[in-house]
C-alpha cells in the first residue's frame, strides 16, 4: 500500500500543450480494434437485404430457397422477427427512427429499407444468400423530389423552435437602401465516415453484450434496453475505437438486427453495413432550399433579415435540418424572421451531420452577406463588424463571450486581406481566375449531464472511467490532459478508459459537446478525490474510487448565449477552360474557448474546413426520381475531398475566455465546417464575378454560368 | 474452422509479414477477408470493399494493392506486407513514427492504408516513377522533387474522411526526407 499524492510536486499544466494521441501507437500499428474486429468463437454473420422499391408493401419473401443454401442459418423478416418497442423517448429526448426498428411490418417507406437479415456461417455465404433472396412488393407511387414550393411543407421544431419573428419585415425591407433577396440550395450529403457501421451481439450469462461503433455507449445501451424491453443493467455496449461518426453513429439497423439474430440463434452474430447500404440506412444531411432576404441602411446596418430553410424528411421520422437557426445567433435587425420547414417524402430518414443546420444555413446567409457587401460597396468584413449584435438577436440573452471581431482581425492580418482588390473577375494567371472570400462561423457550446468514475490506484496512478467516445476527435487524449491537470499530476500517471456503458451515463460525442461535458465530470471527480486524499488517506489495494455527476452543476449554469465563433478565409483558382475550382489556400481563425490539445484541435478544425471545401465543390448525392434511389451510392459516385483537392490549409485560434464557465472548453468538432463553403463560394464570385447559390460548384455549373460583363456581376 | 478443400474452396499458403499461413479458403474470399476474418490480422481495414477508398491498402511484392480487389486464392506465392508487419519490435517504421508524431490521422480507420500507401509512394518516387503532378516526365529528368503537390497526387487513392490530409502530407514528407537521408548515408558508406 502506498499513499497517493496529488499536487505535491510542481507539475506543469498539460492542457494547452501539444500531446500526441495516447492510443496513437495502436492506430499506426493496426493494433487498435474497431467494432467489427473483435473475434468470437462460433461467430455467425448477418447480411441485410434492402428494398428495391421506394414505396409499397412486401408481398412475399422466398426464404425457403435461401435457407437451403450452404451455411445459411436463418432469415429474419417482418413475418418472424422478434417484436420491439418503439414507443419511447431516448437519451437525447427524441423518439427512435423506425428505420432502426427493423422487420416490424410489411411497409416499405423508401428505397433501401431493410426487409430481411440473412445469417450464415461465413460472410461470403451470408452475402450470396442475401443477394439471392427474392422479395416481391406491391408497389405504390412515390415522391422523392424536394422542391422549394412543395405543398406538403410545414414548420417543424427539431432541436430548436421552428419559427421566430419580431418587427415588421415588409416595412423593414421597403425602407432599406440595399436589399438582397436570393434563393440558395444545398444537395443531399452523406457522412461517409471511413469505418462502416458494425456491431456484434451476444448473450453472455443472461446479459446482452454488444460490441459496436457508436457515438455514445450508454446512448445505444439505453436505446437497446428500451427497444427490447430489458433492464438497462442487462445490456452492455462497448465501443473502444470508432472510425468516425459525424452524427451518423447512433442506434441503427445493424445493432438491432444483430441483437435479434443473436437472440434467435443463441450465438454471437455480427452485422456490418456495406458501403452502399450506408447510403440509405445511416442517415444523411437533407438537401435544403433556402431563401434569404436582407435589407440594410446606406451604411450597411441591417434593418430587415429573413431566413427560411426547407428540408426533406422521411414519412416515418421527422428530422429538421435547421438552416435558419444561424441568424438567431449571428445577426440582428429590427425586423427579424427565421423559419425551418420540412416536407415528408418517400426518402430515407436524414439525421444529424456535422453542424446540422449551421453548415447549410451558413452557406446561405454568409453568401447573402457577401452579396449585401457588394451592393453596399463595403468590405465584407467591415459589413459584418458593423452588424455585431450586443445580445442574442432572438433570445436577448448576453453572450458568454463573442470574439468574432478578434477572429476577423487576426485572420485578415494573416491572410493578407488588406491588399485585396474588391472588384470581381480582375485577377488572371494563365487560364486561371483568382479570387478570395471570407465568411463568419458560429456553433453552440453546450454540455450534457455526465458521470465519471475516478480511481486513485495503490501504485500511485489514476484511472478515469467514463462512457465517452473518441470518434477520432482526440477525446481520449484531451481527457487525459484534463484529468492530469485537475489532479495536478503528469499525464503519464493517468489512464483514461472510455467506450463502455458499464462506466455509467455520459453525454454522447455530438453537438461539439462531448469533451466539454466529459471534462466537466472528470474535473468534479478529481476535486472530490483530492479532498479525500488530502486527509492523508492510505490507498488500499483496490484503490479509492469517487463518482461524479454533473447534472446539478449544469442546471446551475447561468442562461447565456454560449457559442464558438470563427472567421473563414479562402483563396480559389477557377479554370476558365474546364470549370474546375481549386482551393489554393484556406485559413480559419476561431474563438473556441480553452484549447485542450493544440495538436489534435488544429487537426480537427482543419478537418472541418476540408469538409467545407468538399461541401462547396464535390459532395452531392443525386436521387433518381423514377426509382427513388440514389445514382451510384458509393465512394466513386459520391465524391468526398481527397488529398489532391486539399491545398494549404491552416487553422488557429484567439484567446476566448468565459469567466463564469467552470470548464472553459467550447468544443471544436463542428465549427470548422461552418461558413467554410460560403468562404469558397464568395471567393469563386471574387474570381469570376459569378454568384453560385447552388452547391456543389461543379465544373459544368461554372462553365454554363453567364460570363461576367465588365464592372457587373452574373448569376449561376 | 478450416473446411476441407472442395469445388468451392482451396487450400492455400499465404506469405504474410514473412510468415507462412496455411488455410482453406472459399474461392470468393478476398485477400482482405482472409486477413481480417481468418487470420485475425484486422489492422487492414474495410472501408468500402470495392476498391474506392484505399483503407485496405497492403504491399504485395513491395507494391501497393487494395486487398478487397484481390482474391485470397490469387495471393499464393506473393509476399504480402500488412500494417502489422512494418514495425521492428518496439521500433516503429519511420512512416508510422511520422504519422504518430505529426498527428497524421484522426479516427485511425484509414491510417493503415495511408501508411502502406505512403511507404510505396516513397519507393515509387525514389525509383523515378512520375505522377500526374510531375512537370518533367522524361526518364532522364530523374525523380521530381517530392513536393506537397506530388505527395497529394500520389496519395489520392487513400480517402480520409476526417480530413487529416494536411498532417498526413507532412508526415509523408518527413518520412521521405528521412528515407532520402538514409539512402544518401548508405550510398556514402557503399562508396567508402
Amino acid at each position: 500500500m502506498t499513499t497517493a499524492t496529488t499536487g505535491r510536486t510542481e507539475v506543469k499544466g498539460a492542457v494547452g500543450t501539444a500531446h500526441t494521441r495516447v492510443e496513437g501507437r495502436d492506430k499506426v500499428t493496426g493494433a487498435a480494434r474497431y467494432a467489427g474486429e473483435v473475434p468470437f468463437a462460433d461467430l455467425a454473420h448477418g447480411w441485410l437485404a434492402l428494398s428495391t422499391v421506394a414505396r409499397g408493401r412486401v408481398r412475399s419473401i422466398d426464404t425457403d430457397a435461401v435457407l437451403g443454401m450452404p451455411g445459411v442459418l436463418a432469415v429474419l423478416h417482418h413475418g418472424n422477427a422478434p417484436r420491439v418497442d418503439t414507443d419511447y423517448i431516448g437519451l437525447l429526448g427524441i423518439p427512435p427512427d423506425p428505420t432502426a426498428a427493423v422487420f416490424q411490418d410489411d411497409r416499405v417507406p423508401h428505397a433501401g429499407w431493410p426487409v430481411a437479415l440473412v445469417v450464415a456461417e461465413t460472410p461470403e455465404q451470408a452475402r450470396e444468400a442475401a443477394e439471392a433472396l427474392v422479395v416481391t412488393y406491391d408497389e405504390e407511387p412515390h415522391d422523392t423530389a424536394l422542391t422549394s414550393d412543395h405543398p406538403g411543407a410545414y414548420p417543424a421544431d427539431g432541436h430548436m423552435p421552428a419559427e421566430t419573428e419580431k418587427g415588421d419585415l415588409a416595412a423593414g425591407l421597403a425602407s432599406s437602401a440595399f436589399v438582397v433577396d436570393e434563393e440558395y440550395t444545398t444537395p443531399e450529403e452523406h457522412h461517409s465516415m471511413m469505418e462502416p457501421h458494425a456491431a456484434t451481439a451476444l448473450w453472455d450469462g443472461g446479459r446482452l453484450e454488444v460490441i459496436d461503433s457508436n457515438q455514445g455507449a450508454t446512448w445505444v445501451q439505453t436505446e437497446l434496453a428500451k427497444m427490447f424491453s430489458l433492464d438497462e443493467s442487462a445490456v452492455r455496449v462497448r465501443s473502444e475505437h470508432i472510425g468516425g461518426g459525424f452524427g451518423s453513429k447512433g442506434l441503427r439497423a445493424h445493432q438491432v438486427s444483430a441483437v435479434m439474430a443473436a437472440t434467435v440463434l443463441h450465438r454471437p452474430v455480427r452485422v456490418v453495413m456495406t458501403r452502399r447500404q450506408m447510403f440509405s440506412l445511416a442517415g444523411y444531411r437533407s438537401p435544403t432550399a433556402q431563401r434569404v432576404r436582407l435589407g440594410a441602411d446606406g451604411d450597411g446596418r441591417l434593418r430587415a433579415l429573413e431566413h427560411r430553410s426547407l428540408n426533406q424528411t422521411s414519412t416515418v421520422y421527422e428530422f429538421v435540418e435547421p438552416g435558419a437557426g444561424v441568424a438567431r445567433v449571428m445577426y440582428d435587425a429590427d425586423a427579424h424572421r427565421t423559419a425551418n420547414h420540412v416536407v415528408r417524402l418517400d426518402v430515407p430518414s436524414p439525421t444529424f451531420m456535422r453542424a446540422p443546420g449551421e453548415a447549410p444555413g451558413s452557406f446561405a446567409i454568409e453568401s447573402a452577406l457577401d452579396e449585401l457587401a457588394e451592393r453596399c460597396g463595403l468590405d465584407p468584413i467591415e459589413l459584418r463588424l458593423r452588424n455585431e449584435p450586443e445580445a442574442g438577436p432572438v433570445s436577448g440573452l448576453p453572450f458568454s463571450s463573442r470574439n468574432l471581431a478578434a477572429c476577423f482581425r487576426e485572420g485578415a492580418r494573416r491572410f493578407g486581406w488588406a491588399e485585396r482588390d474588391p472588384r470581381p473577375g480582375m485577377r488572371r494567371n494563365g487560364r486561371w481566375l483568382l479570387g478570395t472570400g471570407t465568411a463568419a462561423a458560429s456553433f453552440g457550446a453546450g454540455a450534457g449531464p455526465s458521470t465519471a468514475l475516478l480511481t486513485a490506484e495503490a501504485d500511485g496512478t489514476f484511472t478515469v472511467r467514463i462512457a465517452a467516445a473518441d470518434l477520432g476527435t482526440g477525446a481520449r487524449t484531451a481527457l487525459t490532459l484534463v484529468a492530469a491537470d485537475a489532479l495536478e499530476v503528469t499525464p503519464e500517471r493517468v489512464r483514461v478508459r472510455i467506450g463502455d456503458s458499464d462506466f455509467g451515463p455520459a453525454m454522447i460525442a455530438g453537438g461539439s459537446m462531448g469533451t466539454r461535458s466529459w471534462a466537466w465530470a472528470i474535473t468534479e471527480a478529481a476535486r472530490d478525490l483530492r479532498e479525500r486524499l488530502a486527509l492523508g488517506t492510505t490507498v488500499p489495494p483496490e484503490g479509492i474510487t469517487v463518482r461524479s455527476d454533473t447534472t446539478a452543476a449544469l442546471g446551475a449554469l447561468a442562461q447565456k448565449e454560449r457559442h464558438s465563433f470563427g472567421a473563414q478565409f479562402a483563396e480559389v483558382a477557377v479554370d476558365t477552360a474546364t470549370g474546375e475550382v481549386r482551393v489554393r489556400r484556406m485559413l480559419g481563425i476561431f474563438a473556441a474557448g480553452r484549447i485542450v490539445n493544440p495538436l489534435t484541435a488544429r487537426n480537427q478544425l482543419v478537418g472541418g474546413m476540408i469538409w467545407g471545401i468538399s461541401m462547396a465543390l464535390h459532395e452531392e448525392a443525386v436521387r433518381d426520381r423514377s426509382t427513388g434511389g440514389l445514382y451510384a451510392p458509393d465512394l466513386a459516385g459520391y465524391h468526398v475531398a481527397t488529398h489532391a483537392d486539399v491545398g494549404d490549409i491552416d487553422a488557429d485560434w484567439v484567446e476566448d475566455h468565459d469567466p463564469d464557465d467552470p470548464v472553459g472548453i467550447k468544443g471544436v468538432g463542428e465549427i470548422g465546417i461552418v461558413g467554410a463553403a460560403a468562404a469558397v463560394a464568395n471567393a469563386v464570385w471574387h474570381a469570376t464575378g459569378v454568384r453560385h447559390r447552388s452547391l456543389p460548384i461543379r465544373p459544368d455549373r461554372v462553365l454554363s454560368a453567364t460570363a461576367p460583363t465588365a464592372g457587373g456581376g452574373a448569376d449561376a | 474452422m478450416a473446411p476441407a478443400p472442395s469445388s468451392t474452396s482451396s487450400a492455400v499458403t499465404l506469405n504474410i509479414n514473412g510468415e507462412k499461413h496455411q488455410l482453406t479458403v472459399d474461392h470468393r474470399t478476398t485477400l482482405l477477408d482472409a486477413l481480417r476474418e481468418r487470420l485475425d490480422l484486422t489492422g487492414t481495414k474495410k472501408g468500402c470493399d470495392q476498391g474506392q477508398c484505399g483503407a485496405c491498402t497492403v504491399l504485395v511484392d513491395g507494391r501497393r494493392a487494395v486487398a478487397c480487389l484481390n482474391l485470397a486464392v490469387a495471393a499464393e506465392g506473393r509476399e504480402i506486407t500488412t500494417i502489422e508487419g512494418l514495425a521492428e519490435g518496439d521500433r516503429l517504421h519511420p512512416v508510422q513514427q511520422a504519422f504518430l508524431d505529426l498527428d497524421g490521422y484522426q479516427c485511425g480507420y484509414c491510417t493503415p492504408g495511408q501508411i502502406c500507401s505512403a511507404i510505396a509512394v516513397i519507393e515509387e518516387h525514389a525509383a523515378g516513377w512520375p505522377s500526374a503532378a510531375t512537370e518533367d516526365v522524361r526518364p532522364e529528368a530523374g525523380p521530381p522533387p517530392l513536393t506537397p503537390e506530388e505527395i497529394r497526387e500520389r496519395m489520392s487513392g487513400n480517402l480520409c474522411r476526417c480530413g487529416a490530409y494536411v498532417s498526413i502530407v507532412q508526415a509523408v514528407a518527413r518520412a521521405a526526407e528521412a528515407h532520402g537521408e538514409a539512402d544518401t548515408e548508405s550510398a556514402k558508406e557503399t562508396a567508402a
